[in-house]
């Protein structure tokens, strides 16, 4: 059962203009964050977002809570389209879609104790009286190993590490009981030895309650231990999704192979697979395929027709598609 | 401790070091106690070796960078120990002197380069101002230098022409780093050089240093990115809350780490091709105002006997290897 489903995602932002610039030139410039994406996520499963800064993965997790409002497309949630939905029927929804974010230490709010934190969502949304949602916020705390839990209750976020703060953060997001979580780099800002801890505090959320997940990363190793499925974004285009075995050991797209072959492991695979230059402007992404100036494989279909995402489970979005196995 | 650290000397005694540290303790004093960043740490650098020094935010890591180049300021201070370099002992040097070597014989790479970078001034300029303070050349001729310098890590020459701003994160880092060899130091230390930075630029940068070894010089480099150090380096150095705990061969130190932190570590990173499952490692860093006691790790280690709360364990040689932990005792 697909528990979310993207159609023709869409995020245009206007370039800022000096009032000069206004008045001389007659059209709005936009950078194209996200570009007309597709993608759906199963019931009880985690896709993973991969993809380099400023490919737009962050844009598309903001969307999906509500917190950008898209350009263009659906974003259609247990079959209702949420682009579609104002005031208290979207509000309604958010019960059930809730949003971990990358930075613990700016996404709690440093004068509201810990405990206020967890129970306000309660509150807000009519699920239990000032005494239930006390212990509710409780029983969290300590499901998510901050104990004792009526100590954490109290304390202030500064009173807190950057572990602990994330484990707030994910206590927040899941004492709502949701069936749909967006993890933004929930790990990237935690010390190497406590990450694990969290990662598999996620995990356990998703066995326990059948929870489905877009995991978003720049890190291919994070993405591949937690997801089921990978998606991987370029320049504001989904360039592959498919199963983690199939899009970390049967690459297709020559992107996701030099993402691959540049990701450090204790031991590392020699893909010789090559990238050129940097990446392009998202204000004027390259005609035809957005990665055919950098890639080693491009030929002239590349450079003047745009490839489709294609495929039956593992899709990608590219005129000559690698047959490659790394093992 | 006096006897590991003979040990140590012993060992890369006549050795072609290039870099000596000796009981180095580096503190900073607040108002809530003295903080041992960096506690007596000893360790040595070879000629053309390519080491990375591998630890979780707050283990001294970057502290021990900045004090080889004695960039400590206050509230920290160096209060112990000995920094030879190429014999010479840097904690004995007149500041004057030190900033001769600075640059000169050790270059280092910061971790933002868009707050080490003058916003206001060319990237050419820059480069030209460093080498003209430190070497008598014409201003045309330190251009031309500085050319080349940004063609040798793999950016166009033109680029002198422009302001920071003008370049991505990557690019910058090249600057840094063209910066940094720009008076052919014979020692770069690279300080996170690559953490704000996307993999596939990562790599690249990675590349830059790695041809700086094979020109003949030794790295340092600092991250806490275990499977980075492991796939660049010749040696690993682990530091934990201002010790340093375990130190090896890169690939031997992987595949059999000693050190229960080591182990931990190995064992809580995910890797892309390898088929595991990640480990939660108990507890968190400790407070190093008020550390434990005995082994700074014992709460969080899996191994942990009655000695390990008590005594500090001494840094044991097993075979090639140098281990902090009373399991080798």
């Amino acid at each position: 059962m697909e528990i979310l489903k993207v159609e023709n995602l869409k995020k245009y932002f206007p370039v800022q203009k000096s009032f000069i610039e206004v008045l001389f030139s007659k059209e709005l410039e936009f950078i194209r964050a996200v570009d007309r994406i597709n993608f759906s996520v199963e019931e009880g499963e985690i896709l993973s977002l991969v993809g380099e800064s400023g490919c737009g993965k962050t844009t598309v997790g903001r969307m999906l809570v509500g917190l950008e409002e898209p350009t263009d497309g659906k974003i259609i949630f247990k079959n209702k389209d949420l682009t579609s939905l104002r005031g208290e029927e979207r509000r309604a929804m958010h019960r059930y879609l809730q949003i971990i974010f990358q930075d613990p230490y700016a996404s709690l709010n440093p004068k509201m104790k810990i405990g206020d934190h967890l129970m306000d969502p309660l509150l807000i949304h009519g699920i239990a009286s000032n005494n239930e949602a006390k212990k509710m916020a409780i029983e969290m705390l300590e499901r998510v190993g901050l104990v004792p839990a009526e100590q954490f209750f109290n304390r202030l976020p500064y009173q807190l590490s950057g572990g602990q703060r994330q484990r707030v953060a994910i206590a927040r997001a899941m004492v709502l009981k949701p069936e749909f979580v967006v993890a933004d780099e929930p790990v990237s800002m935690i010390d190497v030895s406590l990450r694990a801890a969290i990662l598999n505090l996620l995990l356990s959320f998703k066995e326990e309650y059948r929870l489905s997940m877009l995991f978003i990363t720049h890190d291919l190793s994070v993405a591949r231990l937690v997801g089921d499925r990978i998606a991987v974004m370029y320049l504001g285009k989904i360039v592959e999704i498919g199963g983690v075995d199939e899009v970390i050991h049967e690459p297709k797209h020559p992107y996701t192979a030099a993402l691959l072959s540049a990701v450090p492991s204790f031991e590392k695979r020699d893909l010789r697979i090559d990238i050129k230059g940097d990446v392009a402007n998202p204000r004027s992404p390259p005609p035809g395929c957005r990665y055919h100036p950098r890639c080693p494989f491009a030929r002239r279909e590349c450079r003047e027709i745009e490839p489709d995402l294609v495929g039956d489970t593992h899709k990608v979005a590219c005129h000559y598609p690698l047959e490659i196995r790394v093992d | 401790m006096m006897v590991a650290i003979a040990e140590i000397a012993e060992r890369t005694e006549g050795n072609d070091n290039v870099l000596k540290i000796r009981n180095l303790s580096t503190h900073y004093f607040s108002r809530r106690g003295v903080l041992k960043a960096v506690d007596r740490v000893s360790m040595d650098l070879k000629k053309q070796e390519f080491v990375g020094i591998v630890g979780e935010s707050g283990c001294g890591k970057s502290t021990l960078a900045f004090s080889i180049m004695r960039l400590i300021q206050p509230p920290g201070k160096i209060v112990e120990g000995e920094i030879l370099f190429n014999g010479k002992d840097l904690l004995k040097l007149k500041d004057e002197e030190m900033r001769k070597v600075r640059g000169k014989e050790i270059g280092m790479v910061f971790q933002d380069p868009m707050t080490s970078l003058d916003p206001l001034e060319k990237i050419g300029d820059q480069i030209v101002e460093t080498i003209q303070m430190h070497e008598d050349i014409g201003k045309n001729e330190a251009l031309e230098k500085a050319m080349k310098l940004l063609e040798s890590v793999g950016l166009p020459g033109d680029r002198v022409n422009y302001y920071p701003h003008q370049l991505s994160g990557g690019q910058r880092q090249r600057v840094m780093i063209a910066l940094a060899i720009a008076l052919n130091p014979t020692l770069l230390i690279a300080d996170e050089p690559t953490t704000a930075l996307d993999v596939i630029v990562q790599e690249k940068i990675m590349e830059i240093l790695q041809n700086m070894k094979e020109e003949g010089r030794s790295i340092i480099l600092i991250t806490h990115d275990f499977s980075l150090a492991a796939e660049k380096s010749d040696r690993i150095v682990i530091m934990y809350a201002g010790w340093i705990v375990e130190m090896g061969d890169s690939s031997k130190l992987v595949k059999e780490p000693m050190h229960p932190y080591t182990e931990g570590l190995l064992e809580s990173v995910p890797d892309i091709w390898l088929q595991k499952k990640i480990k939660t490692m108990p507890g968190f860093p400790p407070d190093l105002i008020n550390p434990p006691s005995g082994c700074k790790f014992h709460p969080r280690c899996p191994h942990a006997m009655e000695v390990c709360k008590r005594e500090e364990p001494p840094l044991i040689g097993v075979n090639e290897r140098l281990v902090k932990c009373w399991l080798y005792k």
